[in-house]
């Protein structure tokens, strides 16, 4: 049963098409792929699903459910987390502080209580915390995390953006260019995790990534776009085998 | 440097991470009880200003240093607190219920403002609260049944269950009243910062749309920052307005709003702590100028007919700390402390802030 449904999606700016009728789907357990030479429309397509643009035309499902209307702070409690291309993180938070933000839905205590901090306050933040822990270890963050984001490594605050994203404890967690500017090693620990999301976790990935040997790896299915628009989906290897993909990134020489 | 060795989860919750820590606020405390018994009223009533000055600055500090929400119109929140307090205790309420219901109309009216203002952000937004001040000044001159108009109005004397907490007959009892004013409200403070509610107006503060991508209504988190915000500043304002006694809308000019916006700059953004050295400071540099000044008197510079003076030198002051120290005098404080408890090995450069070039596509 397929998890995300996007259906003939469409954002126009002024004249510009940015994505114009992009469809797929996103089966249960899956990790989908978007590639695309830059400006291809990958970026929107995340920020349609995660609701920061309203989409000119066509509609978005997640567990059957049509999210196109929904606001898109009503999105992560649906169980839709996402990273950033260039990390969103709280920079001036430690590390800790960053991934209990990421426990904001599962919230269950007021402002009123919270001020008071009454014992169910406490007893919240205890699990909050139990469960962040737990994106700790997965992640390896256990060093950093009394440090402030501002004064840690790029390669460490990307990986840490994912863990604010796990600890929503979502069903699909959108990655944006979740290797770019790491290093071969962080690469393949990214791979590792988002290997390890699937299986242990059960989660359902879609990400945007232009280092294809992640997503030859970790991949099931790739989607290719290109100004905005589908130009090839199927595994990793078809995709990059079929000839308007090549075009696409090589020129139309190339293909010939 | 002392390492906590942690068992427990806990051990992060609260408040403070060792007793050492605790028993400082302990002693600190203990010594701000006792002050009555050591200094002279002159001294005891600017300590109780002060803390009228720390509590509307934590106030402040909710909006601008946790939530990123500059506001030029903090006076007028000032104004409507003190103006609500008085206006229901003539009315014939006791302290004990006008305090609270002064910070709660306070606080619902900044809620209510700011529902249309936290759309904008940055000096848009200052411009935005400088004009709720400027219509909140002229509605005190215009509701002269209840505020007294430009003529004013007398902050009845303070009692509760049959004790004197009056300004002047017993300025010990109001003393302690704001003391304990100051300490509850930095007890709330502390709670909410550590909590899921405070989390989130950082969040607001450092990146909105990650914010709304976790989840968090950013609209709502706002207006709830600038509400609480504006609801201390009013209790602030009803022991302001019992301070001065009587008093009217000159008491609340824009000075007042720039030089709590002074308070928090210069005590450190994002600090709860930032709130109190900025208080102290804003309350006592004006005294060490008029003290300085009597003594230049003695050795024949007469400064008394230069007007601005004080302006000038909190307009100094401020442009020194942005320029050298952006993070306040609890930022310089954490850095010497850094300094001694890791002694021979501190850097230079161990402070520097580091440039993020990353935020480039901010969407909006």
């Amino acid at each position: 049963m397929s998890l995300l449904d996007v259906n003939d999606l469409a954002i126009h700016f002024g004249g510009v098409k940015a994505v114009d009728g992009v469809s797929f789907s996103v089966d249960e357990g899956e990790v989908f792929a978007i590639i695309g030479p830059n400006g291809a429309g990958k970026s929107t397509i995340f920020n349609l699903i995660s609701r920061v643009y309203q989409p000119t035309r066509g509609t978005i499902r997640f567990d059957g459910q049509n999210i196109t209307g929904f606001k898109a702070h009503d999105i992560a409690g649906l169980g839709i987390a996402r990273t950033f291309q260039n990390i969103e993180l709280f920079d001036h938070s430690t590390v800790l502080d960053n991934l209990l933000m990421g426990r904001h839905t599962h919230r269950a205590t007021n402002f009123v209580q919270d001020i008071l901090f009454l014992p169910k306050v406490r007893r919240e933040e205890r699990e909050h915390r139990r469960r962040v822990e737990q994106v700790i270890e997965f992640l390896e963050l256990e060093a950093y995390r009394k440090k402030m984001i501002a004064g840690l490594p790029y390669g460490v605050r990307k990986v840490v953006e994912i863990g604010r994203a796990l600890a929503i404890g979502p069903k699909l967690i959108l990655l944006d260019e979740p290797a770019s500017g790491l290093s071969v090693e962080e690469t393949r620990d990214v791979a590792f995790w988002i290997e390890d999301m699937r299986r242990d976790m059960g989660l359902t990935v879609l990400m945007v990534e232009h280092d294809m040997s992640l997503v030859n790896q970790v991949s099931d299915r790739v989607l290719a776009v290109a100004n905005g628009q589908p130009l090839a989906m199927g595994t990793p290897a078809e995709v990059q085998a079929h000839p308007d993909v090549m075009a696409a990134y090589l020129g139309t020489g190339a293909a010939a | 440097m002392r390492v906590v060795f942690k068992t427990s989860y806990d051990k992060d919750i609260d408040l403070h991470e060792h007793g050492q820590s605790r028993a400082k606020i302990a002693v600190l405390l203990a010594v701000m009880v006792a002050l009555p018994f050591f200094v002279g009223n002159y001294y005891l009533a600017e300590a109780a200003n002060t803390l009228i000055w720390a509590l509307a600055g934590m106030g402040l500090m909710v909006a601008v240093g946790h939530t990123g929400q500059v506001s030029l119109g903090h006076a007028a929140f000032l104004a409507i607190g003190a103006y609500a307090n008085a206006a229901l205790m003539n009315a014939g309420l006791p302290f004990l219920l006008t305090f609270p219901i002064a910070g709660i109309i306070t606080g619902l009216f900044g809620a209510i403002i700011a529902v249309p203002a936290v759309r904008m952000s940055g000096i848009y937004l200052a411009i935005a609260t400088l004009a709720v001040f400027v219509i909140v000044e002229e509605l005190v001159i215009l509701l002269e049944p209840i505020t007294g108009g430009v003529g004013g109005i007398m902050a009845p004397s303070i009692t509760i269950f049959g004790i004197s907490f009056d300004r002047y007959a017993s300025l010990e009892n109001f003393y302690w009243l704001c003391l304990a004013v100051v300490a509850i409200v930095t007890w709330g403070y502390a709670n909410l910062m550590r909590s899921p509610t405070g989390r989130s107006f950082l969040a607001v503060r450092d990146s909105e749309v990650s914010a709304r991508a976790l989840g968090i209504n950013v609209t709502r988190t706002r207006a709830l920052a600038f509400g609480l915000s504006s609801g201390v500043t009013g209790l602030a304002g009803a022991l302001m307005g019992h301070y001065i006694g009587f008093f009217n809308y000159e008491l609340f000019s824009i000075f007042i709003s720039i030089n709590l916006l002074l308070v928090v700059t210069i005590g450190g953004l994002g600090f709860i702590q930032g709130a109190f050295l900025g208080a102290i400071l804003i309350t006592a540099v004006p005294q060490a100028i008029s003290i300085a000044r009597d003594n230049l008197v003695g050795i024949g510079i007469d400064l008394s007919g230069i007007p601005g003076l004080d302006t000038m030198i909190f307009s100094l002051i401020l442009i020194g700390f942005i320029i050298y120290e952006p993070t306040g005098l609890y930022g310089r404080w954490l850095k010497i402390r850094t300094w001694f408890e890791i002694f021979p090995l501190a850097r230079k450069d161990m402070f520097r802030r580091q440039k993020s070039y990353l935020k480039t596509e901010r969407m909006k």
